[in-house]
């Protein structure tokens, strides 16, 4: 007779809302504890929720590999139901989701475009710098970002009428991924207030905009941009068919997976470029050798940068924008020798996985020549280095992340050098949210390059 | 036809077309697909160099090519 073993148990649930107030307070270390104290499978709880962690490559290998009819996605994720509002992504079923997410956008084909148009945004957000000054990367990161993935996404138009206030009010969005949504997405907590107060004065911006493209409509198709579109689709009463609510969800949510990981990594990279000085000089050197030949921005962006992208790939390794991967179990499994019955929630940890000593030597350590042929840790691991997931969901705009931020810094590094404003051991993330911001102050100061 | 075959892991591939800048002799991303169409399974050795480009490129690694042993 055969035995079913079920998810050995962490230690720390004191009872109570069990180990949710170590998550919103330390993820990392309870997430590692899991994987100390019970190996590749490990349960801990979040107030009525089991949370079963995977970590290491076989059982990650089955999380990734599965569809969305076992392990689902959207009932996952409580805290972006009230940022994306209803009917949006995480409201809708699988198939059509699996349509949103294939953003027509995001293809190759585009890519060039793109380049262009992130080029052009950085420059316009270092126009006003002086010879020198000092930036703080959150706020700087999170503001261009917010352009580069409207101007990209939605249009250019709609981009022009954005500015820092637009900023501000997505990132009071952002804040309000308080793991707590486990216990009540809608709790009385002053996170989730301003969320909520964010998204509304979003619609409102948004509302007005839309009056404004009805009144007087684009000239040519090239005036044309994804609101243009959306504002002339008209319903059955002759109106138009998408409320100004509607059309809000839809651009947060297309502008809400590339933002703060974009954001984050940018931030990430130019850090850990400013901690190990031997590859800032060998990035740069690369830069230059592509400037020398006369190549363009562009041109840099979508080819091989190879030592800054080793650093971008090491820096998303170490810091992975996404901790917590999760998926609802819709039909039971069994994974490394350990039964996950329905209704748990199963995660996967780039966090954790990205630093497993078994799988990554000096796995704690900012290395990129790991990724230097003839070594390729990055290939060679392909369930274990996860910052962008893995398998079907893998996440669909990582060639465009890796583009993007190879376009940044082909701007700025040309013609900025940055120092650290602040030891460098005190840049850290923020974990208190789900969505991970850098923690602030997160100061460099910049220069003028001598031409 | 040369000596290689081309494969696509399906469960990996999301359609993204790089594969179909590199060698649109051998990929098809058609306009609404969600995955990438081969035309060409078994391409001549003149194309190898796209086929390897788009290996190496695939944003999703769904990609590899197969020797055919005579």
């Amino acid at each position: 007779m055969s035995t079913i073993t079920l998810p050995p148990k962490v230690s720390g649930d004191h009872g109570g809302t069990g180990h949710l107030e170590e998550l919103r307070r330390d993820p990392i270390a309870l997430m590692q504890r899991v994987r100390d104290e019970c190996g590749d499978v490990g349960e801990f709880r979040l107030a009525d929720k089991a949370v079963v962690l995977l970590t290491d490559a076989e059982a990650n290998e089955v999380f990734f590999r599965s569809t969305d009819e076992d392990l689902d996605q959207a009932a996952a994720y409580p805290f972006m139901k009230p940022i994306f509002g209803e009917g949006v992504v995480f409201d809708a079923s699988p198939e059509r989701r699996r349509e949103m997410l294939h953003n027509q956008a995001l293809r190759d084909r585009y890519m060039r475009g793109h380049a262009e148009t992130i080029a052009e945004q950085v420059r316009g957000m270092v126009a006003d710098w002086g010879d020198s000054g000092e930036i703080d990367l959150l706020d700087f990161f999170a503001e261009l970002t917010i352009y580069t993935s409207s101007a990209c996404l939605i249009g250019r138009k709609f981009r022009d009428q954005l500015d820092a206030r637009f900023a501000a009010l997505y990132h009071d969005l952002e804040r309000g991924t308080d793991a707590y949504a486990f216990v009540d997405p809608y709790a009385d907590i002053e996170s989730f207030h301003k969320r909520d107060a964010a998204r509304v004065a979003i619609v409102e911006l948004v509302r007005d905009l839309m009056d404004q493209r009805l009144a007087g409509p684009a000239a040519t198709d090239e005036d044309r941009d994804l609101l243009d579109v959306l504002v002339s689709i008209p319903g059955d009463d002759g109106k138009p068919r998408f409320s100004a609510d509607e059309v809000t969800g839809m651009f947060i949510s297309m502008m809400f997976a590339g933002h703060h990981t974009t954001s984050g990594t940018a931030a990430w990279t130019l850090i850990e470029l400013l901690r190990h000085p031997e590859w800032m000089q060998r990035s740069l050197a690369d830069l230059d050798t592509l400037s020398a030949a006369g190549e363009d921005v562009t041109y840099q962006a979508l080819r091989e940068i190879p030592n800054l992208e080793a650093s971008l790939k090491e820096a998303l390794r170490l810091h992975p924008p996404l901790i917590l991967l999760l998926r609802l179990v819709r039909t039971p499994f069994d994974v490394c020798g350990v039964h996950i019955g329905e209704g748990k929630l199963v995660g996967a940890s780039p966090a954790i996985s990205n630093r497993i000593p078994e799988a990554f030597d000096d796995a704690d350590t900012f290395d990129p020549g790991r990724y230097v042929a003839p070594r390729d840790d990055e290939r060679n691991n392909p369930w274990n280095w996860i910052p962008f997931g893995a398998g079907r969901h893998r996440c669909v705009g990582a060639a465009f992340a890796q583009m993007q931020i190879k376009a940044i810094f082909a701007v700025l590094l040309r013609d900025w050098t940055f120092e650290m404003a602040q030891p460098p051991e005190t840049y850290r993330n923020d974990h208190s949210k789900m969505v991970v911001q850098l923690e602030q102050p997160c100061r460099v100061t910049y220069r003028r390059r001598a031409s | 036809m040369g000596r290689y075959r081309v494969v696509v892991d399906r469960d990996l591939c999301q359609g993204h077309g790089v594969c179909e800048s590199e060698a649109p002799e051998v990929f098809e991303l058609a306009a609404k697909a969600t995955t990438i169409t081969v035309l060409d399974a078994t391409p001549s050795d003149a194309l190898r160099p796209g086929v390897e480009a788009a290996v190496k490129y695939c944003p999703t690694h769904a990609l590899r090519i197969e020797e055919i042993d005579e």
